[in-house]
């Protein structure tokens, strides 16, 4: 496809997650970005994509107690534990400034039980500016919450199934990449109506300081973020490309517009900035000039021409050469 | 409003074989701060380390003319980072972002400030003090250290008249012991008429024992808190503290956002 543009704001960055049309392909992740308010004052929120607020239960949650995160090489280690306001409290008193700031709001769900996702995800549905339903069925750091149903198949496609009959707004189930074959958990939300998958969540890890023999996180294990898990992500998003129709949203590690455009290339449809937005909180609109930019060479005249358009073809061709 | 610049390092002083001082370039920064505030600070551009890292601003720069020119930070060499800070050469470019963080409550005469600070934590008194003394408000500075060549910045203090009150563990310098002894007895000899403001900010231990003197006198006590931070910004959830909510109990706030400088009788000492 040959493009007449010479000018490279009108490279066209536009995405669709069915029938839900985003501006661009960017989106702050859930726990990575508060409940997005928080960092109005940095970023004009109806610039991204999206965001996903930071996941909510039915009430309040304390979370874990602090030490909550610890670095790692090229990443790093949360367990949080899902401190939360419950999503009553978000709608009334973060969702009006999200509407007020034009700001495409993705809430992360959370539950404990079928019927609790079911509950929030009604709620959600009935209030004004929400515009889907991220579904963690992915947190490794609760013992109650979530992991249950996104570690079983059974598990993803009843809680898919049961929020599906609730709402008419877009599904989404956040899916762990803690399993041996994370495409058979995509086909099964395909299977339950959802109507696009994000992955990955973070991996379940541990790092333990040596000289006190003590885990180096008050809830021992925790979730493994940041770039050294960018490769691992692109695969397994790779992988779920070949087995569902539905798209995909990609995260794990995105620090630059390369490497969000990794994941595009791999079959994201759009993708999520977590680990990264902590270090560079004006990191989005260096992502939206590096995809300017790369669109522009390569003369691609859309962004979402580049999902899914990896070329395994030369590859293979080159190893059965050698 | 936070704003994030390459900073350009102007000078690296170093105090010890761990403290040093780290003046960087940062104009948008230094007009903005008010005393208490923070900076998220990243002194390479690569991966490891990858998070930026919270430090109180130590000073604001000036030129002669009083215009605001840069901040520094006031480190101790632990871990990664501050070996970073600690190495840092003039020219090098330094990521800061800021001002971040609820400042101090400066209060006015006839209130005193007792200001009381354990090690690295001096770092925020030295824009409080500038704010005092400004204001015309007798200040003490209740300042302890491991040994006397930790103490740093007396002078700095002493021109601002500044009555200092030191401790050092072995002591090598002023009283024998912790900050938080001379503290009590002042406190006890004090008239309760007259007003006075605590400030504090240190060891973990320090704070507690200051929070727990301050009550005991019937003293309010603002105290600048340090946790591990991820984002500074109120995104990740990682910082927080257990703070008395308006149903009385404790529930965790992000000290970025909240805080860093908190009321101590606020907080749950563990």
């Amino acid at each position: 496809m040959r493009s007449s543009v010479g000018q490279r704001t009108d490279m066209d960055l536009s995405v669709a997650i069915g029938s839900l049309a985003l501006r661009n392909p960017l989106i702050a992740a859930s726990g990575c970005f508060g409940y997005g308010v928080e960092y109005a004052d940095v970023v004009d929120l109806s610039s991204l994509g999206g965001i996903v607020v930071k996941g909510l239960f039915l009430k309040e949650r304390e979370g874990h107690p602090p030490p909550r995160i610890v670095e790692t090489p090229a990443g790093m280690l949360n367990a949080i534990g899902l401190q939360g306001i419950g999503v009553r409290r978000f709608v009334d008193e973060k969702l009006p400034e999200l509407r007020a700031r034009h700001a495409t709001v993705f809430v992360n769900v959370c539950g404990t039980t079928l019927d609790e996702y079911v509950e929030v995800s009604r709620i959600l549905s009935d209030a004004e500016g929400v515009a889907a339903i991220e579904l963690n069925i992915s947190c490794p750091n609760i013992k109650e919450g979530g992991i249950q149903f996104g570690c079983s198949l059974n598990g993803t496609f009843d809680v898919v199934n049961a929020v599906r009959k609730v709402t008419r707004l877009p599904v989404i189930p956040k899916l762990t990449p803690n399993v041996t074959d994370v495409a058979s958990f995509a086909r099964a939300a395909e299977d339950a109506g959802a109507d696009a998958v994000s992955l990955v969540n973070t991996f379940l890890a541990m790092v333990i300081d040596v000289e006190t023999r003590r885990p180096k996180i008050s809830n021992v294990v925790g979730g493994l973020s940041g770039p050294a898990i960018r490769p691992i992500a692109v695969r397994m998003v790779y992988e779920c490309r070949q087995t569902v129709k539905i798209p995909i949203i990609g995260m794990g590690g995105i620090a630059d517009a390369r490497d969000a455009l990794e994941f595009m290339i791999a079959g994201a449809t759009a993708v999520q900035i977590g680990t990264a937005n902590f270090v560079d909180p004006f990191i989005w609109s260096k992502l939206l000039d590096g995809m300017r930019d790369y669109l522009h060479r390569h003369d691609i005249p859309r962004v979402a021409d580049l999902v899914g358009s990896l070329d395994t073809h030369h590859a293979l061709t080159e190893r059965s050469g050698a | 409003m936070p704003v994030d610049l390459a900073a350009e390092v102007i000078a690296n002083r170093p105090l010890s074989a761990d403290y040093n001082v780290v003046a960087l370039a940062a104009p948008a920064i230094a007009a903005a701060t008010s005393p208490g505030q923070f900076v998220m600070v990243k002194a390479t551009a690569a991966n490891d380390p990858l998070l930026r890292r919270p430090f109180s601003v130590f000073e604001i720069l000036r030129t002669e003319d009083g215009t605001p020119t840069g901040v520094s930070i006031l480190s101790k060499r632990i871990g990664a980072s501050t070996r970073l800070l600690y190495d840092a050469r003039p020219g090098q470019r330094i990521a800061c972002l800021g001002p971040l963080g609820r400042p101090f409550t400066v209060v006015d005469a006839p209130a005193d400030a007792w200001m009381v600070a354990g090690g690295v934590g001096l770092a925020p008194f030295a824009t409080l003090a500038e704010s005092l003394h400004a204001r015309g408000v007798r200040t003490t500075l209740f300042y302890g250290a491991r040994r006397a060549e930790e103490l740093f910045y007396l002078d700095f203090f002493r021109a601002l008249n500044v009555d200092l009150v030191l401790t050092t563990e072995d002591g090598s310098a002023g009283e024998r012991g912790r900050v938080v002894a001379p503290l009590d007895r002042r406190l006890a000899a004090r008239r309760a008429s007259d007003p006075v403001m605590l400030y504090a900010c240190g060891p973990e231990g320090m704070l507690a024992a200051t929070a727990r003197t301050a009550a005991k006198h019937g003293r309010p006590c603002q105290v600048s808190v340090e946790r591990i931070m991820g984002c500074g910004l109120g995104g990740c959830y990682s910082c927080v503290v257990p703070m008395r909510g308006e149903d009385g109990a404790f529930h965790h706030v992000r000290s970025c956002l909240a805080g860093p400088v908190l009321a101590a009788d606020q907080l749950r000492w563990d």
